[in-house]
């Protein structure tokens, strides 16, 4: 290794240092929210996803101030047996254990010379033997039931249908995935209005694409120059009008009505999009396909789907993200009647009625196809961003 | 930006901020072709009347009713109140413009328009672009010298995927702000672990509005970075290489040539990107709900239309919100005419 050499991999240093804390400051926050919706309700209230990993190697503050005298497993004093569920249901918080802890035992302070454990560490301490007592495990998919039936309840579901205690719209068989509270039935909400409000506005913008880059009219690039304008109309500006005018036929609450909104929302820029990439076709292409005596309508079927599937990509992954995301067009014209998957978690938030562990649980479900739908079809999603991507 | 060849070429070699000169772009049908005068009105025919019923006659209703009175049934002069100012047909529009302020003294409106809905939106527009920007070219410029590229840059760019309420529920675990002894919040309890006393982030003002703009950076800076990443491609790799033999610094470089060249993209993704904040609605409605005076303008449209239910002030909202947004909309479109005109 000549100097050289060492200078530059020392220059990269900082390179390599800013770039690898950026990626763990976008990371950290979504990686609590994954490991929380995996930890047991009680773990979660008191204390922090990151101490799922100290509890792993050393069992933390147990392993710190208990595990001398009652061993690794709890049971070194028979008399004291921490595996006893009865026992340990004497103190579920940190205030019962240190009381505990500060009285003496056979005329000898209870923890001998050591220190008394800090109030954090014994609230740890109690959710540590709590979660040995419950399920053995640090990680349960109890929460992603819970979220999925919608159970609101102050255990779990399976704990509650297992003891008969369950809240009344339980119903513990297959019917509670269709509980309205739940996640499960907003799944199911998010793909009934979302599929076809993406597949309505590509069909759409495909026949309006073709007519701005192929065919001859009067007014073609006026036309077109007020479409780029009308892209950054907010939503908020149409809203009202359009909800008044639902309410007067009975279209608040329906599918069709939020499909036909985005629809005419997503408009403007799927056009955009579409024309400027069927603009690009080889033009002999067309001329060679009219000469053989092809229609508008046999160029548009044969030729023009075909070739323009990668425009047709990049539109459906926009449109397919930004309605399963929307929060405000769901808010307004479905609300709680046929709830989507967004609005059901903005409720769960301001209400706050469910605890973390269900909430963030809800939460990367909804995540979940969004995610799906970016890492696969990712450099499609690009391509359509730096295609114009006005809309927001 | 959005030149049509970006779409139709390979992800790696977009080339967004150097015009080039493209083939000439067909303007009309190829002559042999017989086109009945109808035929381009069919394949426009679904498009417009969704349009037009959906964006061009709700805008204009908007303004209408912008006019009205709560439930747009009377002129908005009838709402005035006697002893109290009023602007006849305008009242929503004073309503709208004065009711946060408190006019008693200069310093009071000072204090006032900041917590306002006006003065957060203000903040957003300044502290996110900003953040979104320097973020996104930052990343851009040196995620170009590790191996490990792509997948950084997919990372940063991840939460774009995700829902504004799925960020909204991360970032407020992030903030949560426990008990004294037992945090479960990341934020305080880093803070705490280094002896400091815990924050309530989002329910402290004036911080609350900043906390929910590191939100907004979060989701965005991937956007911005992508559409940078792409236009710093375009940059010649000449040009570069003959400013670092003559001695120019990696900062010089920066600053001297690569800026410069990829102007008219930054220019495209602040625009972009003041659209998008004046627009943004959902993070402030599930993180705070507009309280702890971090309301914006977006969020007020809809606390005042559909948690007040007031059509006139709602509308009044809406429509100053566009007024704010109209200055893009011609920019855009100029934007649209210029590149038209290098086809």
């Amino acid at each position: 290794m000549n100097r050289d050499r060492i200078n530059r991999l020392l220059n990269q240093v900082p390179v390599h240092v800013i770039v690898l804390l950026t990626i763990l400051i976008w990371i950290v926050p979504t990686l609590g929210l994954l490991v929380t919706s995996l930890r047991p309700p009680e773990a979660v209230r008191t204390s922090g996803w990151w101490t799922v990993i100290n509890t792993q190697n050393a069992g933390g503050p147990y392993a710190q101030h208990c595990a001398a005298c009652h061993g690794a497993d709890g049971r070194a004093i028979p008399q004291a047996d921490l595996t006893n569920p009865e026992l340990i249901a004497k103190y579920p918080r940190s205030l019962q254990l240190l009381a505990l802890l500060r009285k003496e035992i056979n005329g000898q302070p209870h923890m001998g010379d050591n220190p008394l454990p800090s109030p954090q560490e014994a609230a740890e301490i109690a959710t540590f033997l709590r979660q040995g007592e419950q399920t053995g495990s640090q990680f349960t998919f109890d929460n992603y039931i819970d979220a999925l039936v919608g159970y609101r309840g102050q255990s779990t579901y399976r704990a509650d249908c297992a003891a008969g205690t369950q809240p009344p719209d339980i119903k513990c068989n297959l019917s509670d995935i269709l509980n309205p509270r739940g996640m499960g039935r907003a799944f199911i909400n998010s793909l009934l209005v979302t599929l076809p409000a993406t597949f309505i506005p590509i069909l759409f913008a495909a026949f309006a694409g073709y007519a701005f880059a192929w065919l001859d009219f009067k007014g073609r690039f006026l036309l077109f120059a007020l479409l780029v304008g009308l892209q950054v109309v907010p939503l908020q500006m149409t809203l009202v009008p359009i909800s008044r005018f639902y309410a007067q036929v009975g279209l608040n609450g329906t599918f069709l009505g939020v499909w036909l909104f985005h629809t005419g929302f997503g408009m403007p820029y799927a056009i955009y999009l579409m024309r400027n990439f069927l603009g690009t076709l080889p033009r002999d292409l067309f001329e060679s396909a009219y000469l053989d005596g092809a229609s508008h309508w046999t160029a548009f079927r044969q030729l023009v789907i075909p070739l323009a599937m990668p425009a047709i990509a990049s539109l459906g992954i926009f449109q397919f993200l930004w309605v399963w995301n929307d929060l405000l067009v769901a808010l307004v014209f479905l609300g709680g009647t046929t709830p989507v998957m967004t609005y059901q978690i903005s409720n769960m938030v301001t209400s706050l009625g469910s605890g973390w562990q269900v909430l963030t649980a809800a939460a990367f479900l909804s995540m979940l196809l969004p995610m799906i739908v970016f890492f696969s079809l990712q450099r499609y999603f690009v391509r359509g961003m730096l295609a114009g991507a006005v809309k927001g | 930006m959005a030149t049509p060849q970006d779409i139709s070429k390979p992800a790696t070699t977009p080339e967004v901020a150097v015009r080039r000169k493209p083939s000439k772009m067909p303007s009309a049908t190829p002559q042999i072709m017989k086109q009945g005068p109808l035929t381009p009105w069919l394949y426009l025919l679904p498009a417009l009347l969704v349009m037009s019923f959906f964006i061009v006659y709700p805008m204009i209703n908007t303004v209408a009713l912008s006019f009205g009175n709560r439930d747009g049934t009377a002129s908005a002069a009838t709402t005035c109140q006697e002893d109290r100012p009023c602007w006849g047909v305008f009242e929503n529009y004073r309503y709208a413009l004065t009711a946060e302020f408190n006019t008693s003294s200069p310093q009071a409106f000072w204090n006032s328009f900041w917590s306002s809905s006006y003065g957060n939106t203000i903040k957003w527009i300044f502290v996110m672009v900003f953040g979104t920007v320097s973020v996104g070219l930052a990343f851009a410029v040196l995620a170009d010298r590790v191996k490990y590229e792509s997948l950084a840059k997919a990372i940063i760019f991840m939460p774009m995927a995700i829902s504004f309420v799925g960020a909204g529920v991360i970032w407020k675990f992030v903030y949560d702000y426990g008990t004294q002894q037992n945090q479960i919040g990341l934020l305080n309890a880093i803070i705490t672990a280094f002896g400091g006393e815990p924050v309530a982030w989002l329910s402290t003002t004036p911080i609350n509005t900043f906390m929910i703009i590191v939100v907004g950076i979060w989701i965005w800076s991937g956007f911005c970075m992508t559409i940078l990443a792409a236009a710093l491609k375009s940059v010649p790799d000449e040009i570069l290489e003959a400013a670092r033999v003559d001695g120019a610094t990696e900062w010089t470089v920066f600053w001297r040539i690569m800026v410069p060249i990829i102007l008219p993209t930054i220019t495209v993704v602040v625009t972009t990107m003041v659209i998008n904040v004046l627009k943004l609605f959902d993070l402030v409605y599930v993180m705070t709900g507009g309280n702890f005076q971090t309301d914006v303008i977006a969020n007020r449209m809809y606390t005042e239309m559909y948690k007040n239910f007031n059509v006139g002030r709602g509308t009044a909202v809406a429509v100053i919100l566009v007024l704010a947004i109209i200055p893009f909309i011609y920019f855009n479109i100029k934007r649209f005419m210029e590149q038209e005109a290098t086809r």
